[in-house]
């Protein structure tokens, strides 16, 4: 099944392209997430000359989709470029996700000698895996596990399964978070 | 200086009427009443940036965030206690800031029936609202036409009460899960008919049709389900002032008037509002709990509570359900709404069973996206399990009324304060036996629809399951008695000349139909009796 330019788009329209309220409103409120009583952020964090560009992001990000996606899909590579063409912004959301891959470049390169996009896909499965994102539970704030969990591994698994094509393999042509209309929830299974 | 630090947060000279919240009720009134009158909306929380909306949808769908952060609730400004037998959410429950609660609402709109409004007589249980549903019925229907409301109960409902124009927009069509729904209520006889949506089925007042995003509870991006903002945006046109971040402490008074909403501002300056007419319109929990904070030598017990009820008689609607799976696909999630129920069993209530209805869910079992944030699998493995987790579910829910008692009650902790030092909101619930036996019937109907229907019954919301349904009701209830409740049958205090009470904490009673069209009906007469007085 292929990744299209429209799911890029139904991608974003669903999450948005702007980072919006993101970490600016919860740190406004001090609450749970308050950066400020948080221990785990990342080398990059604080920093952002030291945040990676765009291009080194989509190809970090590229490479874990062609891990964490299902092997039938096709048209990832232009999929993620899209999708984040629109989410790397100025935000502090786009900042988050720019430092969790600067911290599991690292720790590509540390582990394994290489960052994300240059390492073999097993290895990549094997460095997500080592640095705990299968099992942490996403947190924007978190530890190393739970950020890439977060602005990583759940940011592309958001993406693609809140799009039509997303949907469609899982059987449900208009997923939660996607604006498809008042027609498909009265049509029976084809 | 921010731009939010810059608003002007100061109080309006000659103020007609001061409305305290700016949810459904309090802009309803604001609306009716601002352009021919001087009016203020204060409000305790934010107004939210329309542009935030996707990315709180966003959060709804990632599991990081809990419901209360979608809007920013929570933390020192919402503390609160729970000293009853029963536990409740608050936070889960409301939302504070323009717009209210309706910001995360499900959006189902009833009217409730004749005999909610005399539970006493013809049920032998509760008591008697001082008005009566003709009383209510032309407002019923301005409400619906404020709202914007998809329904079809004067067509297909014969167990709705009367109303002589149909609903603004034709109701949503019923979905594929209604249709195998259908086969096996017909096969037990029992009805099934729409539900009136406060969700566009077409373009309605300038707001787009509904486009199906599935996140309507808690945050519709399109707006095509109502909230409030609506109207604090129409007040605000017609030269309402409407300020945010400007939590009431206490209402200052004399003997038999209020004469100033006293609020604090972000910058910790505290202000006075003055105002002809008062209008609280601060939900079943915040509104109690002003009117305690407020209390004075000539009000020792709380501001308008001669009668001893402020707080009292908290209720709320019980959760009854069922689900299972089939052994076919069910179509479900598609949206985040339902378009069939049944209120056959409604009117048979009485003083052994309460009034309960049903809803065939269309968003039965998980959502594949929420799913597939959670779990340590990716790839093909979290696709297979995404399959076969998705696709065959059902379930039918239900809401049941639960009995005023003076044991369910809104009070004040003594011991904890918010972040302006007042004392918290203290939740004393608890239900009634007819409302837990009542529970039990409706699971047995639900199981016999699903038996019928062929499932696998996977789960039981029975009695020691259930939940409530963030409906806070009861708290100033409605008397003609200054004995026996807080608000006349004007919604007017008894004690205050110039204080009205515009929330479900008037209801006497609860019904089983979702609140919020009741509490727009009566906005709408609460702003009539208003600018009569003025």
């Amino acid at each position: 099944m292929e990744l299209t330019r429209r799911d890029a788009a139904a991608a974003l329209a669903a999450l948005g392209a702007t980072g919006g309220i993101g970490l600016a409103a919860r740190r406004a409120n001090g609450g749970a997430n308050d950066p400020d009583e948080d221990a785990g952020n990342g080398d990059a964090a604080g920093n952002e000359e030291s945040l990676p560009d765009d291009e080194t992001v989509r190809a970090s990000m590229t490479a874990v989709a062609a891990v964490v996606y299902p092997d039938e899909l096709t048209g990832v590579d232009s999929f993620v470029d899209r999708f984040l063409a629109g989410r790397l912004d100025g935000s502090n959301r786009a900042a988050g996700l720019r430092e969790a891959v600067a911290a599991l470049d690292d720790a590509g390169r540390s582990w394994h000698g290489a960052p994300v996009a240059k390492l073999s896909e097993s290895d990549r499965d094997e460095l997500l895996r080592e640095a705990g994102a299968d099992t942490a539970e996403e947190d924007r704030d978190g530890t190393l596990a739970e950020r890439v969990r977060y602005h990583v591994v759940n940011e592309l698994l958001l993406a693609l399964y809140a799009s039509p094509t997303g949907g469609e393999l899982v059987g449900l042509e208009n997923p939660q978070g996607h604006p498809g209309g008042t027609e498909s929830y009265r049509r029976g299974p084809s | 200086m921010s731009a939010e630090d810059s608003v002007d947060r100061s109080p309006v000279p000659d103020a007609d009427v001061c409305v305290v919240g700016a949810g459904p009720a309090g802009a309803l009134v604001a609306d009716r009443l601002a352009a021919d009158h001087e009016v203020v909306v204060l409000d305790a929380g934010p107004r939210f940036d329309p542009a935030d909306r996707l990315a709180r949808q966003e959060r709804a769908i990632r599991p990081s965030d809990d419901r209360p952060a979608v809007w920013d609730g929570g933390g020192e400004r919402d503390a609160h206690e729970n000293s009853g037998e029963w536990f409740y959410p608050l936070n889960h429950a409301r939302v504070k800031g323009i717009g209210g609660s309706t910001l995360h609402w499900q959006g189902m709109v009833m009217r409730l029936h004749e005999d909610d409004f005399n539970s006493g007589t013809e049920r032998g249980v509760g008591l008697d609202w001082p008005i009566d549903y003709a009383d209510l019925r032309p407002y019923y229907a301005e409400a619906e036409r404020e709202i914007g409301v998809a329904g079809g109960s004067g067509v297909d409902n014969p167990y709705a009460p009367p109303r002589e124009e149909p609903h603004p927009m034709p109701p949503f069509e019923p979905s594929y899960s209604d249709s195998l729904f259908a086969e096996a209520c017909e096969e037990l006889g029992i009805d099934m008919h729409s539900v009136p949506n406060a969700r566009n089925s077409e373009r309605y007042d300038d707001r787009s049709a509904c486009v199906g995003y599935g996140t309507c509870q808690p945050v519709c991006p399109a707006r095509a389900k109502y909230d409030a903002t609506v109207h604090v945006e129409r007040a605000e046109e017609k030269g309402a002032t409407v300020v945010d971040r400007a939590p009431v402490q206490r209402l200052e008074h004399d003997a038999d008037r209020v004469t100033a909403a006293v609020y604090a501002t972000p910058d910790g300056e505290e202000h006075r509002q003055e105002a002809e007419s008062f209008v609280v319109a601060c939900g079943g929990v915040e509104t109690p709990r002003l009117l305690l904070l407020s209390d004075s030598e000539a009000y020792p017990d709380g501001l308008a509570n001669s009668s001893g009820h402020v707080g009292e008689f908290f209720m709320d609607h019980l959760f009854a359900g069922a689900g299972g799976v089939l052994d076919e696909p069910t179509r479900q999630n598609h949206v985040g709404f339902y378009t069939s129920g049944s209120d056959q069993f409604y009117d048979d209530a009485d003083e052994e069973f309460a009034p309960f209805k049903l809803e065939f869910f269309n968003y039965a079992g998980p959502s594949p996206v929420e799913l597939a944030l959670t779990g340590d699998d990716w790839g093909d493995e979290l696709l297979d399990r995404l399959r076969d987790s998705y696709g065959t579910h059902v379930a039918v829910g239900g809401l049941v009324e639960q009995r005023p008692r003076s044991e369910s009650y809104i009070g004040l902790d003594p011991d904890r304060t918010d972040d302006y030092g007042n004392p918290v909101p203290d939740i004393h619930w608890s239900v009634d036996d007819r409302a837990l036996r009542t529970i039990e019937r409706a699971n047995e109907i639900q199981r016999a629809i699903l038996e019928a229907l062929g499932a696998e019954i996977e789960w039981v919301a029975g009695p020691d399951a259930t939940g409530p349904a963030y409906h806070h009701m009861g708290t100033t209830r409605m008397s003609a008695d200054p004995d026996a409740g807080v608000v006349d049958a004007d919604c007017r205090t008894h004690d205050l000349d110039n204080c009205w009470i515009a929330s479900s904490s008037v209801f006497p009673t609860g019904g089983a139909m979702n609140p919020t069209l009741t509490i727009a009906a009566l906005a709408l007469r609460v702003a009539d009796d208003v600018e009569r007085r003025l």
